[in-house]
């Protein structure tokens, strides 16, 4: 099980998601991806994405200006 | 037992997409979604940059139409690609700078591509929800044979809503669909789809009124042209047309232009390019961000800060302080009268 990281800071939305899925096409089911954006838009876009892929967010934290949303691949 | 067959669906995130492919779902094909984003797409970011909008949805509308419709949805980034098609259409442009025709001719190319190259045995062919008679440029009776081939997608490409008005394409012949049970939809009356999204108990779906995208916006399109010709080039990167969504912009001299948030919500998304542009903000009083497209030299700059100073909460101070930023930091501190309303001239504003 391997865990990346994707910087996808100042991007707007859609350009996160499309990053993500980019680089989950390149996972495997159980691997995990961090996601650091700073688009308020991810909020919604990267779970709603996860949805309708079969991909799970199991974490979202939010600060000051930064949002960080962890997915894990499906199968 | 027979195969399943399997369709990509274009999702613009509009109705007529996601009636296209209820309609196949009803006839039992496995659908999956594909949306394009060429940045000139009307997405949730720009509603959620202003204020006023804090309470809508910030959802991406095709993602949403995924959903709704159990489907999976690829996002392609069409960015770099796409400028071709906006630059150089060989059908031209509709009302404004849309390049309605080319752009769809490109997209269902795309789909046929991404079908023949990436999932060879995958998928059997190509939906789209266009309507004959729809939209004044790019689905007309005779532009959807030019879509398909022009395209590459020929016999492919189906679209359930006007089927019945166009010659049979491979999976009616082949009898994977019924032809029988697509529709025969055309013109610009929408009350058939308004009736078909009640039968499949659709509803919030996002009607746009012009089209898909900023670029069947004339005010978006003025912009557009102007930056092109201020520059001499047609250019363009993501960031110029992102920034043509916001603000007010206006241009004093042909040399620079200022993009004035006109809200807290634009000033600070304005300010996440302070990096990469110079940027100007009133110190002494509370006012928006503007950023500087072109070249802003040193004896413009009391001329910027008092357009900036109007836009602030000195508008009416004898004297406003205004900070002047410089990508690479650099700062300078300018005290300025604002300028008066009628002092902003009305062929400034782009
Ligand atoms: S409105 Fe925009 S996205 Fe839609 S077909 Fe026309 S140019 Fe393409």
């Amino acid at each position: 099980m391997s865990r990346q990281e994707l910087d996808a800071r100042r991007l707007l939305c859609p350009m996160p998601v499309i990053k993500t899925q980019n680089q989950v096409a390149e996972m495997l089911p159980g691997d995990e991806i961090e996601v650091i954006c700073t688009d308020p838009g991810a909020l919604n876009d990267i779970p709603a994405w996860a949805r309708i892929n079969g991909h799970t967010v199991i974490e979202t934290v939010q600060d000051e200006d930064e949002i960080r949303i962890t997915v894990r691949v499906g199968a | 037992m027979t195969k399943q067959h399997k369709a990509v669906a274009l999702i613009s995130g509009g109705l007529d997409s996601m009636l296209a492919v209820r309609v196949l779902q009803e006839q039992g094909i496995e659908v999956e979604g594909i949306n394009f984003f060429t940045g000139f797409c009307v997405e949730g970011h720009t509603h959620a940059i202003r204020n006023h909008d804090k309470d809508k949805q910030k959802r991406n509308n095709a993602l949403w139409v995924a959903e709704q419709l159990g489907i999976k949805l690829h996002i392609v980034d069409v960015i770099e690609e796409y400028k071709d098609v906006l630059l150089n259409p060989k059908h031209g442009y509709g009302a404004n700078m849309n390049p309605c025709l080319d752009c769809k001719i490109f997209m269902v190319g795309k789909a046929v591509e991404w079908v023949k190259k990436l999932h060879k045995d995958g998928f059997d062919f190509i939906v789209t929800g266009e309507v004959i008679g729809q939209r004044p440029m790019s689905q007309r009776k005779h532009t959807m044979p030019i879509i398909s081939e022009e395209s590459g997608a020929d016999d492919i490409l189906l679209r359930p809503l006007c089927a019945k008005n166009l010659p049979e394409t491979k999976p009616e012949r082949e009898g994977w669909v019924d032809r029988e049970k697509l529709y025969d939809f055309h013109g610009r009356n929408r009350k058939p789809q308004i009736a078909l999204a009640k039968q499949f108990g659709l509803h919030d779906f996002a009607s746009p009124a012009g089209g898909c995208c900023f670029l069947t916006d004339k005010s978006y399109s003025d912009k557009l042209v102007d930056l092109w010709q201020a520059r001499n080039s047609r250019e363009y990167e993501l960031d110029d047309i992102m920034l043509l969504k916001v603000g007010r912009h206006i241009r004093p001299t042909e040399e620079f232009k200022l993009i004035i948030a006109r809200d807290a919500g634009e000033s600070k998304f304005l300010e996440g390019y302070r990096k990469q542009y110079t940027s100007i903000h009133a110190l002494s009083h509370s006012g928006p961000m503007a950023l500087v497209d072109g070249e802003l030299k040193q004896e413009q700059y009391p001329l910027a800060a008092a357009i900036v100073a109007r836009f602030g909460q000195g508008r009416s101070a004898d004297e406003v302080e205004i900070d002047i930023a410089t990508p690479d930091q650099q700062r300078l501190q300018i005290k300025t009268a604002p300028l008066n309303a009628e002092e902003v001239l009305q062929e400034w504003y782009v």
